[in-house]
C-alpha cells in the first residue's frame, strides 16, 4: 500500500492545477514530489531551503497577498520549531493557511527524538481557530486534503502518518463516525488507531467512535452515544496521551463521566527501532488497549491478558 | 516640504511632533521614539504607492513595520496621512483604543501586520512578495522596516539569505540602524545583506533627499535594502 506522503504531492499538484490560489511552500522536505509542479507552476511552488521560521512567514505573507499556502515538512519542524511564526504570522496576523506534516508521532524511529513529534496537536490546542485532520488511510488523506485547501482561508493542520488502517473509510472532514456499537463505554480511536482499536475491543460492549477531525472536536457525536452506550469514555489518540481529555470533559460537562486518555507517552523513550515497537512501548497495541479498555470500562482484568 | 490633503486639515512633517504628543502627552521626543519618523515620512509622502483610499486595493504597495516597538512615528505618519483620524491618538495604549504599544493590523487601517515580537516582518514581506508574483502582479512592491539591533534575529536572516538568490526584486527592506545591537561591526548590516545578493545603499537616517535617492535607487533583478543611520541609542 503507498502512503498518505505518496497522496501528498499528487494531490496537491492537482489542486495547483485547478485552483489558481494554491500555493505550495516547502523547506526542502518534500521537493523532489512538486518538481513537474514547480515547471508547471514554477512561482506557486516555493522552496526556502531548510528555514522553517521562513517557511511559515512566507505561508503568511502569500495568504495575506491573497493566496491559498500550503506549507509542508516533518511535524517536528512544521510545528515545534516555529511555533511562533504559527501562532503570530498565522493567527494574531488572521491569515490562513494549511499545514501539511509528516513523521508524526514515530514514522522513523530509528531517526530518534529529534524526529518525533507526538505533541503537535497539544500545541495547537493552545491556538484558537485551526480546524485538525488525522487521517488513518491514505484515501482518507486525500479526502482531507482536498477539505483542507478548499475550507476557505482557515487555518488547518493535516497530520500524515506512516501508520495507517488496513482500509479507508468514508470522512467528512467535520464528524466522527459510529464504528460499533454497544452499551459499556465509549471508545474514540483517532486515525491510524482504528485498526488496534477495533482489534483490541472485539467482543467487548463498546461503542466505537472513529475520529478523522479531531479539531473542532465532535461533542455532539461523543454525547450521542454517550446515551446509549454511558459516559465511561476511553480515547485512543496516534499523538500526546490526553491531547482530547478536556474536549470530551467539555462534550459532558452536564453530566458525571469518566475518561481514559490513551496515546503516545510523554517521556522519551530513547529507543530506535521500528515503528511497531514504539506503538507497543507506548503500549497502544491492540492487546495493551484491549487490557487497558477493560480494565476501566468492567474493572477487570481481561482473560488472557 | 510636501503636504497631504486631509478631508478638514492638512499636516506636513513639522505636524509630526504635535501628533506623536497626543499620543505621548509631550511634544519633545527622544531620539529613540523618533528614530524610524524620517524614514517613515519620506516613505509615506513620496515613495509608497498607497493611501487611506487604496489601503485594501490588491495593487497597492505594501509596508510592513516589522519593528512594532515604538510606534508612536508610524501612528504619527498614518494619521497624517488620513489613514486614521487624528482623534484617535490620544487614547493610545487604552483599553478601547485601536492604538497599541505594538500595532495590530485587524484594528488599524494601513497597518499591514501585527507586529511587536521581533523577526517577523522580512519573512512575512518575503511571502507577500512571493504571492504577489505568483498573482502576476509585478508592480506592487514591498517594504519592510526592521531595527538593527532586530537584526539579531535569526529569521531575519533565513529571509535575507532566501530573497537574493530568490531575486525577489519588488521587495524592500530598511533597516533604521540607531546603534542598539549589543554585538555589531561597522558596516556589518549592508555586508550581510550584499553577500546574499541584494542591493545595498547605506544613508543618513535624518536626511530627506539621501532616504528618497536610496529608496528610489534601481536594483533590478535584486531585493534591496537601505540603512538609515540615526542617532545611536544609548548616547
Amino acid at each position: 500500500m503507498d502512503s498518505m506522503r505518496d497522496r501528498f504531492a499528487p494531490v496537491v499538484t492537482r489542486l495547483l492545477d485547478e485552483d489558481p490560489r494554491v500555493a505550495v511552500v516547502l523547506a526542502e522536505i518534500g521537493a523532489d514530489g512538486f518538481a513537474e509542479a514547480k515547471r508547471r507552476h514554477p512561482d506557486r511552488v516555493v522552496n526556502v531551503g531548510i528555514r522553517e521560521q521562513l517557511l511559515v512567514g512566507a505561508a503568511s505573507g502569500m495568504a495575506l497577498a491573497g493566496m491559498r499556502p500550503v506549507a509542508h515538512t516533518f511535524a517536528s519542524f512544521l510545528v515545534e520549531r516555529p511555533f511562533e511564526q504559527v501562532k503570530l504570522d498565522l493567527g494574531h496576523q488572521d491569515a490562513g493557511a494549511v499545514l501539511v506534516s509528516a513523521a508524526a508521532s514515530f514514522d522513523w524511529p530509528a531517526g530518534g527524538y529529534t524526529h518525533m513529534a507526538p505533541g503537535d496537536v497539544a500545541l495547537l490546542d493552545t491556538l484558537d481557530g485551526w480546524t485538525v485532520h488525522v487521517p488513518g488511510h491514505p484515501d482518507e488523506a486525500e479526502t482531507l486534503l482536498r477539505h483542507a485547501v478548499a475550507a476557505g482561508d482557515d487555518k488547518v493542520y493535516v497530520r500524515l502518518s506512516l501508520q495507517s488502517n488496513a482500509t479507508g473509510r468514508s470522512v467528512d472532514g467535520q464528524r466522527f463516525l459510529t464504528v460499533r456499537e454497544g452499551h459499556a463505554g465509549v471508545v474514540v480511536a483517532v486515525g491510524p488507531m482504528l485498526d488496534a482499536v477495533l482489534a483490541a475491543t472485539e467482543g467487548l460492549d463498546v461503542t466505537v467512535l472513529y475520529a478523522t477531525t479531531v479539531r473542532p472536536f465532535d461533542g455532539d457525536a461523543l454525547r450521542r452515544a454517550a446515551v446509549a452506550a454511558g459516559t465511561d469514555v476511553v480515547l485512543v489518540e496516534p499523538y500526546l496521551a490526553g491531547t482530547s481529555t478536556a474536549a470530551a470533559n467539555d462534550a459532558l460537562a452536564d453530566v458525571p463521566h469518566r475518561v481514559l486518555g490513551l496515546g503516545v507517552g510523554r517521556a522519551e523513550l530513547r529507543r530506535y527501532g521500528q515503528i511497531d515497537e514504539h506503538v507497543a512501548a507506548h503500549g497502544l497495541d491492540a492487546r495493551s488497549l484491549r487490557e487497558r479498555i477493560t480494565r476501566f470500562t468492567t474493572g477487570a482484568v481481561p482473560a488472557g491478558a | 516640504m510636501t503636504i497631504t490633503e486631509q478631508r478638514t486639515q492638512t499636516y506636513g512633517y513639522s505636524d509630526l511632533p504635535g501628533l506623536m504628543g497626543l499620543m505621548t502627552g509631550d511634544e519633545k521626543h527622544g531620539p529613540a521614539a523618533t528614530s524610524t519618523l524620517d524614514v517613515l515620512w519620506v516613505l509615506y509622502d513620496r515613495v509608497l504607492r498607497v493611501g487611506p483610499d487604496s489601503a485594501d486595493d490588491p495593487g497597492r504597495d505594501r509596508f510592513l513595520l516589522s519593528k512594532g516597538h515604538g510606534p508612536m512615528a508610524y501612528y504619527a505618519v498614518l494619521a497624517a496621512k488620513g489613514f486614521l483620524p487624528v482623534d484617535r491618538l490620544p487614547g493610545f495604549g487604552s483599553y478601547d483604543s485601536p492604538l497599541g504599544h505594538h500595532p495590530d493590523r485587524t484594528l488599524v487601517p494601513g497597518v499591514e501586520i501585527g507586529s511587536g515580537s521581533l523577526g517577523h516582518g522580512l519573512p512575512i514581506a518575503v511571502g507577500t512578495a512571493l504571492g504577489l508574483r505568483a498573482q502576476g502582479r509585478h508592480d506592487p512592491a514591498v517594504w519592510t522596516l526592521i531595527g538593527d539591533a532586530e537584526l539579531d534575529e535569526g529569521s531575519n536572516h533565513e529571509a535575507i539569505a532566501f530573497a537574493g538568490p530568490a531575486g525577489l526584486d519588488r521587495l524592500h527592506t530598511v533597516v533604521v540602524d540607531n546603534s542598539s545591537a549589543s554585538y555589531a561591526r561597522p558596516g556589518g548590516i549592508a555586508a550581510r545583506f550584499e553577500a546574499a545578493g541584494w542591493s545595498a545603499r547605506t544613508v543618513d537616517g535624518r536626511d530627506h533627499e539621501a532616504l528618497y535617492d536610496a529608496f528610489t535607487a534601481p536594483h533590478p533583478g535584486r531585493p534591496h535594502v537601505v540603512v538609515a543611520r540615526v542617532e545611536p541609542k544609548n548616547a
